[in-house]
């Protein structure tokens, strides 16, 4: 397989609000950031893709207006998921795989302040039986959350409501160390479970911030990845899998599809030192760890994790990002990145990103 | 380093129509993917991933559909993307799909595009208004039209050329039993007195809304040698885009079109495509599209198309058959519209067209555009495997 790596990250500030700028105002920067830090133009790049989604911005063919502000001209070679960036940059990476491009720029982008997210998320359901009960996002999670808490009576599993509580602290409390967080520092797990239920059984705190932002990659192959970044974040491995739509079809306290990407991606032939898990509810990250087998002595999201800033359709890709960012800066030799889609864990991607040894 | 040789083993698509009233979504879809494996002699179990595409989630009012439709399209426990760029999304599907083959990622793919027009208003979800942006307030044929205007002026065409064009696409549709519109009676005069839509398009003149979706097995050469009916190759393939609006863009012969073929050209080792291809499908939502195509994808030099379409070498037994299936104007479910254009250029190569096929073909091209053109998608696909 084609050696292919991850040289470069950029992500925005991720803020609740963003009335001020557009779609295509709050990534230019991003992108800018992420070409400088490589040295080359959007020209210059050989096959770009991107990933949002329509109903974030309230119109079709919204991604349109992000194209133009890449500069496509002379015209590039291009294209678009309507999923989250990891998505994107799954697709690029197949093309650099092919040979057919040296060079890819990934980026991707979501606005959720313009609606209410909760009702948007009702959107992506089953449109005849399901969404016309417009079940939203929290409350689908919530059941997910109580089905893993339920097995917990029955000696399945390790989730309570304190070990919810305690994703929440650590998550909230690594992101004071990160500038981009949306939301960072926690009181005492004591403190949050005194906190009323937002939708039982999950809290405020078990639940990720709104927001608004932006993320981008680059993309290199071989020698070019080795010229363009000091230590590139290769990639060792990356598959995703899909799960079935109906609730009612799937043990929701499993994620057999994050378990089957990771080993198709080959993260269980070596061990990682660092992960950084799309797990939007504490719950969810619980349920993550096991599937994805990681042990206490593996750092989860020191970046804070989409607990600390979930934009729509680019929190998956900043974990790629994040977890390369700790590789090039040495912080890491092997890592897993995790991205997420859909309600409760439906779609899951997993990559395995290396620096070469130092 | 080499990529793995792409073939299209397998082609359904549904009977197109205003509303299928008599399935879901998912129905749909699945007829669709259904048919697309028989054609392949395969059952979902050789479905390595699934790519699936479609324009605005707008036009059936559900948000990233590809997660509802898993279950449908066999996807539960394997990889699903889903891709959108506007009205090449059924291109830039198939291209998506033939690049997990070609990168040996995976070895067999199901692609498909749909769109179930008739769960919506395309024309309102075009046109949301948005603050600070040029909303398309006329739906797609009143961003056209004036580019339409556009090339009869800078060519001298005559007025009649697009007429001749829905002319024959429509009575080429006659011998698809999949299209959408089926009239049988049909004339030129008809076509020429219909009301004026968007001056100078008339109502014969335009793409229908139509329900329907699109399904290819692709699969590399190993899966090519086990199929049972002749496969079509793919020789080339690319994607281009340029920005929505600028000052230096040619709304009449974009440069990302021109871009995208000459690519797919030198891909595929062809010099003269007007002799090389044996039949082109070709995105043609509005009449005079065909001739302006023509010559962006240079078939014919600046301001020849419309003679090469006044001339007959574009009807389906002319030199150059231009949208033997019917094409856009006979059959539109916009995300599914492309991938059709793609499907029927294969189906031309493997000599499985049926009544529309044309005969002896055995190169042909398969092209979408979209937006406001500025996405373009393009194969070409053979009945031999590429050297190498």
């Amino acid at each position: 397989m084609r050696e292919v790596a991850i040289v470069a990250f950029g992500q925005s500030d991720h803020r609740r609000d963003t009335p001020e700028i557009s779609e295509v105002e709050m990534l230019m920067p991003v992108l800018h950031q992420v070409l400088d830090a490589v040295g080359l133009r959007a020209g210059e790049i050989d096959f770009t893709c991107s990933g949002s989604c329509d109903y974030l911005a309230g119109r079709a063919f919204s991604f349109t207006m992000a194209l133009d502000g890449v500069g496509a001209w002379p015209p590039i070679s291009e294209s678009h998921v309507e999923m989250d960036g990891a998505w994107a940059l799954y697709e690029a990476w197949t093309r650099l795989l092919t040979g057919e491009a040296e060079t890819a720029l990934v980026y991707s982008y979501g606005k959720s302040s313009p609606g209410d997210l909760r009702e948007v998320l009702t959107r992506q359901l089953d449109p005849y039986y399901v969404a016309p009960l417009w079940p939203d996002s929290v409350s689908l999670a919530a059941l997910q959350a109580q089905a893993l808490l339920d097995a917990e009576d029955t000696g399945d599993t390790v989730a309570d409501e304190r070990a919810l509580a305690g994703v929440a602290v650590r998550c909230r409390t690594a992101a004071e160390d990160n500038p981009h967080a949306q939301l960072a520092g926690s009181p005492p797990p004591e403190a949050l479970l005194d906190e009323p239920y937002l939708v039982r059984p999950l809290r405020r705190h078990d639940c990720p911030p709104v927001g608004d932002g932006a993320a981008a990659v680059v993309l290199a192959a071989g020698d070019t990845a080795r010229r363009l970044c000091r230590r590139p974040a290769w990639i060792r491995g990356m598959d995703h899998r899909m799960e079935a739509h109906g609730l009612g079809v799937r043990d929701l306290t499993r994620s057999p599809s994050s378990r089957l990407a990771a080993e198709r991606a080959g993260a269980f032939e070596t061990p990682v030192d660092l992960a950084e898990l799309h797990a939007p509810f504490t719950s969810q990250e619980l349920i993550l760890r096991r599937e994805l087998r990681l042990g206490e002595d593996v750092r989860v999201n020191p970046s804070g994790g989409a607990l600390a800033a979930n934009p729509m359709m680019a929190a998956g890709l900043i974990r790629l990002g994040e977890a390369a960012a700790a590789i090039h800066r040495g912080a890491a030799d092997r890592a897993l990145a995790h991205a997420t889609s859909g309600p409760c864990l439906q779609q899951n991607l997993v990559a395995v990103l290396e620096g070469d040894a130092s | 380093m080499t990529k793995e040789p792409v073939a299209v083993v397998g082609i359904g698509q549904t009977k197109h129509t205003a509303a299928r009233r008599d399935v879901s979504i998912a129905g749909l879809v699945r007829e669709a993917a259904v048919r697309a494996l028989e054609d392949a002699q395969l059952t979902w179990s050789d479905i390595d991933a699934v790519v699936i595409g479609k324009a605005p989630d707008f036009f059936e009012g559900v948000m990233m559909p590809e997660l509802y439709l898993a279950d449908a399209l066999g996807a539960v426990g394997k990889p699903m993307l889903r891709v959108h760029t506007a009205g090449s999304v059924g291109g830039s599907t198939a291209l998506v799909a033939a690049g997990l083959v070609a990168a040996r990622v995976h070895r067999t793919v199901l692609t498909l595009a749909f769109e179930k027009q008739s769960e919506s208003n395309a024309m309102w979800g075009l046109s949301l208004p948005i603050p600070f942006q040029q909303p398309l307030l006329a739906g797609a044929g009143g961003f056209f039209a004036p580019h339409v205007r556009a090339y009869m002026r800078r060519t001298g065409a005559p007025s009649g050329i697009g007429a001749l064009v829905a002319y024959k696409d429509r009575r080429n549709a006659l011998r698809n039993p999949y299209a959408h519109l089926h009239e049988h009676d049909l004339t030129l005069d008809q076509v020429r007195s219909s009301p004026m839509l968007w001056d100078p398009i008339r109502y014969s003149e335009t793409c229908p809304s139509s329900d329907g979706a699109c399904a290819m097995v692709l699969t590399d050469r190993a899966g090519a040698d086990r199929a049972p009916y002749p496969p079509a190759w793919m020789h080339g393939g690319a994607m281009r885009s340029e920005p929505t609006l600028f000052a230096g863009k040619d709304f009449v012969s974009p440069r990302a079109g021109r871009d995208c073929a000459a690519d797919v050209y030198r891909q595929a080792g062809i010099t003269d495509p007007r002799r090389e291809i044996d039949a082109v499908e070709m995105y043609v939502p509005f009449s005079w599209y065909e001739p302006m195509w023509l010559e962006n994808l240079g078939f014919a030099d600046e301001g020849e198309g419309w003679k090469l379409t006044e001339s007959g070498v574009t009807e389906l037994d002319g030199e150059l058959p231009v949208n033997p299936s019917g094409g856009v104007l006979s059959t539109n479910p916009i995300g599914a519209s492309g991938m059709l254009r793609f499907a029927e250029a294969a189906l031309q190569v493997r000599g499985r067209a049926g009544e529309h096929q044309v005969d002896g073909a055995r190169k042909a091209l398969g092209h979408a555009y979209g937006g406001g053109s500025q996405f373009f998608s393009m194969w070409v696909v053979a009945d031999t495997s590429p050297a190498g």
